[in-house]
C-alpha cells in the first residue's frame, strides 16, 4: 500500500509542526526553521533548540487558487509570511477570507491538519496562523 | 463533605473553543423542506461549524491550551490525558497522545481516549477526580470535543454542532473551584447509536427524551443531591446536557430549579449540540461569569446511557484565572455565517475521490 504522505518524516518534524521548535546556531547565533541538521547560513552543526513565539505578525500573504491535489477542499488556500520575533516563517493562514488579511496585522499560531493522506493514511497536523482572536490578548 | 475524596480535589483551569463558522437554521430548513418552525421548536438560532482544516484533534488541542494557560503550571506535571470524542480522526490510533505531545505533556503521561456518545468526558473527569484525589497524579487533563455527525436530512441535523472544551484538574489547594461530590447514574438504554464504519448515528425515535436523557439525568441530580444533603434551591447554577434548547429548561423545570439559573449556560441555541462539549462548555461559559462562593450543578449525559452529577464551588483564585485565556464569548463573537452548501463541504458530506 503506497502512501502519499512520509511516516518518518511527519514523526521526525512533529516538534516543529506542533511546538514551532526552531534551531539556533551556536556559531553565527541565526535561527532557522524548520531545524535542518546545519545551519542554512554558515553551515554549522552546532545547534541548539529553541522555540519561536506564538504570536507574530503578517508581513506578507499571497492567495493561491491553484492548489495541490487533496487541497482543493480549503481553496483558496492563503499562504502567509509571519513575523516571530527575529524569525520570519512561511505558514498557511485560516480563518480568515483573503479580503480580511492586512499586511502588519497580528496573527496567532493554531494547530490544524495540514493534510491527510487520503482516506486511510496518515495525518498531519501542524501549526498554522489565524488573526489574533479578540480577547486573545488575554493570555495570547 | 470534606472527607470525601472528591473535596481534596478542584479545577485548577477551564479552557472553551468553538470555531468560527455559523450556519442559520434557516439554511437547514431550506434545503431540507422542514416546517420553518421546527428549529424554533428545538430552541435553536443557529449552529458552529468546524472548518475544513479543523477536527475534534485541532479544537481539543486549543481548548486544551486554554485550560493549561489558566491552571498556570507545567505541562510536564500533568500525569494522565482523557479525552471524549465520538468523533475521532483515527478509528485506531489514539487522539490524546497527539495533544499531550503537542501540549509537551509527553511523555510521562496516561492517555487515552474514551468513548460514551456525549459523557465520556465526563467520564474521563469523574476517574480524574479519584485519580488526584488518591495521590496517583498530581494533575489531570480532560478535553470533550467534537465535529458531531448527523444524517443530512434528519432533524439531528439542526443541533449536532463542533465544539471543544477542557479542564485541568488539580488539588483542592489553588483550585478555581472545588468539588463536593460527585455521582453517575448508567443503565442499558439504546437511545441513540453509531455502528462501526458507519458514517451517521441513528436514534430511537421518541426514546430519547423520557427514558433516556431525563431518567438518567433526574436520578443522577437526586443521587447527588441525597448524597451531599443538598436541594435545588442550594445551587447559584446549573448547568445539564444540552442536546437541544428545550431539554435543559425541562429537566430544570421538574428539579425544582429556576430557568435563571440555567440561562447562563445554556449555549446549544447559539453553538449546537457540541456532544462530548456540551454541558461542559456550559460550565465554562458559567466559570467565565462566576463568583467565589458560587455553587454550581452540573449533570452530563451521554446516550446509551448515563449521567453524572457533579456539585462544584467556586473560590476566591477564580478572578485572577479567568483573564489568563479567551473567553467562551470572544469565540462566540468571532462569527462568520456560511450557508449549507460551504457547510456540506467542510464538513465531508459530499463524496469526493481522493
Ligand atoms: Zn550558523
Amino acid at each position: 500500500m503506497s502512501m502519499d504522505l512520509s511516516v518518518p518524516e511527519t514523526w521526525r518534524v512533529k516538534g516543529a509542526l506542533y511546538r514551532l521548535e526552531a534551531a539556533r546556531c551556536k556559531a553565527c547565533g541565526r535561527i532557522h526553521y524548520p531545524p535542518m541538521p546545519a545551519c542554512p547560513y554558515c553551515g554549522s552543526r552546532d545547534l541548539e533548540r529553541v522555540t519561536l513565539p506564538s504570536e507574530g505578525v503578517l508581513e506578507s500573504y499571497t492567495v493561491v487558487y491553484a492548489v495541490p491535489e487533496g487541497s482543493r477542499h480549503k481553496a483558496p488556500v492563503l499562504l502567509g509570511l509571519v513575523r516571530l520575533g527575529r524569525v520570519r516563517v512561511v505558514a498557511e493562514i485560516t480563518d480568515a477570507d483573503p479580503s480580511e488579511l492586512r499586511t502588519g496585522m497580528e496573527v496567532e499560531a493554531v494547530l490544524r491538519r495540514i493534510r491527510s493522506d487520503r482516506e486511510a493514511g496518515i495525518i498531519r497536523y501542524g501549526v498554522m496562523f489565524r488573526p489574533k482572536l479578540k480577547g486573545g490578548s488575554r493570555g495570547g | 463533605m470534606e472527607g470525601r475524596p472528591e473535596g481534596k480535589t478542584g479545577i485548577h483551569g477551564w479552557g472553551a473553543y468553538v470555531p468560527r463558522y455559523r450556519l442559520p437554521m434557516s439554511e437547514i430548513a431550506r434545503v431540507w423542506g422542514w416546517a420553518p418552525e421546527q428549529a424554533s421548536g428545538l430552541g435553536m438560532k443557529e449552529k458552529a461549524v468546524a472548518g475544513p482544516d479543523e477536527d475534534s484533534v485541532t479544537m481539543g488541542y486549543e481548548a486544551a491550551r486554554n485550560a493549561l494557560r489558566r491552571a498556570s503550571i507545567e505541562a510536564s506535571r500533568v500525569g494522565a490525558v482523557f479525552f471524549g470524542t465520538e468523533s475521532k480522526p483515527y478509528a485506531v490510533k489514539p487522539s490524546a497522545t497527539i495533544i499531550a505531545e503537542a501540549l509537551g505533556i509527553t511523555p510521562a503521561t496516561m492517555a487515552s481516549d474514551l468513548e460514551f456518545a456525549c459523557r465520556a468526558a465526563s467520564e474521563g473527569l469523574r476517574a480524574l477526580i479519584g485519580m488526584v484525589a488518591s495521590g496517583l497524579i498530581e494533575y489531570g487533563l480532560v478535553i470533550g470535543s467534537d465535529t458531531a455527525q448527523a444524517n443530512p436530512g434528519d432533524v439531528l441535523e439542526f443541533t449536532a454542532s463542533s465544539g471543544a472544551v477542557a479542564y485541568v484538574i488539580g488539588p483542592r489547594e489553588g483550585a478555581v473551584a472545588y468539588f463536593e461530590g460527585s455521582y453517575t447514574y448508567v443503565t442499558d438504554t439504546p437511545d441513540f447509536w453509531r455502528r462501526a464504519h458507519q458514517p451517521y448515528p441513528l436514534h430511537g425515535e421518541g426514546f430519547t427524551g423520557e427514558p433516556a436523557y431525563f431518567h438518567h439525568i433526574e436520578n443522577a441530580v437526586k443521587g447527588l443531591l441525597a448524597e451531599l444533603g443538598l436541594k435545588p434551591s442550594d445551587f447559584d447554577y446549573a448547568v445539564f446536557h444540552q442536546p437541544n434548547g428545550k431539554f435543559p429548561l425541562r429537566i430544570a423545570r421538574r428539579l425544582g430549579i429556576p430557568k435563571e439559573k440555567v440561562l447562563p449556560g445554556l449555549v446549544t441555541p447559539v453553538i449546537g449540540n457540541t456532544y462530548n462539549a456540551s454541558a461542559l462548555l456550559g460550565l465554562a461559559r458559567v466559570l467565565d461569569v462566576a463568583k467565589p462562593g458560587d455553587r454550581i450543578l452540573v449533570a452530563p449525559f451521554g446516550s446509551g446511557a448515563g449521567s453524572d452529577a457533579y456539585s462544584i464551588v467556586v473560590t476566591d483564585a477564580i478572578e485572577e484565572r479567568r483573564s489568563l485565556a479567551p473567553l467562551f464569548d470572544d469565540y462566540l463573537s468571532r462569527r462568520k455565517e456560511i450557508d449549507y452548501a460551504t457547510y456540506a463541504k467542510f464538513r465531508g458530506i459530499f463524496n469526493v475521490i481522493k
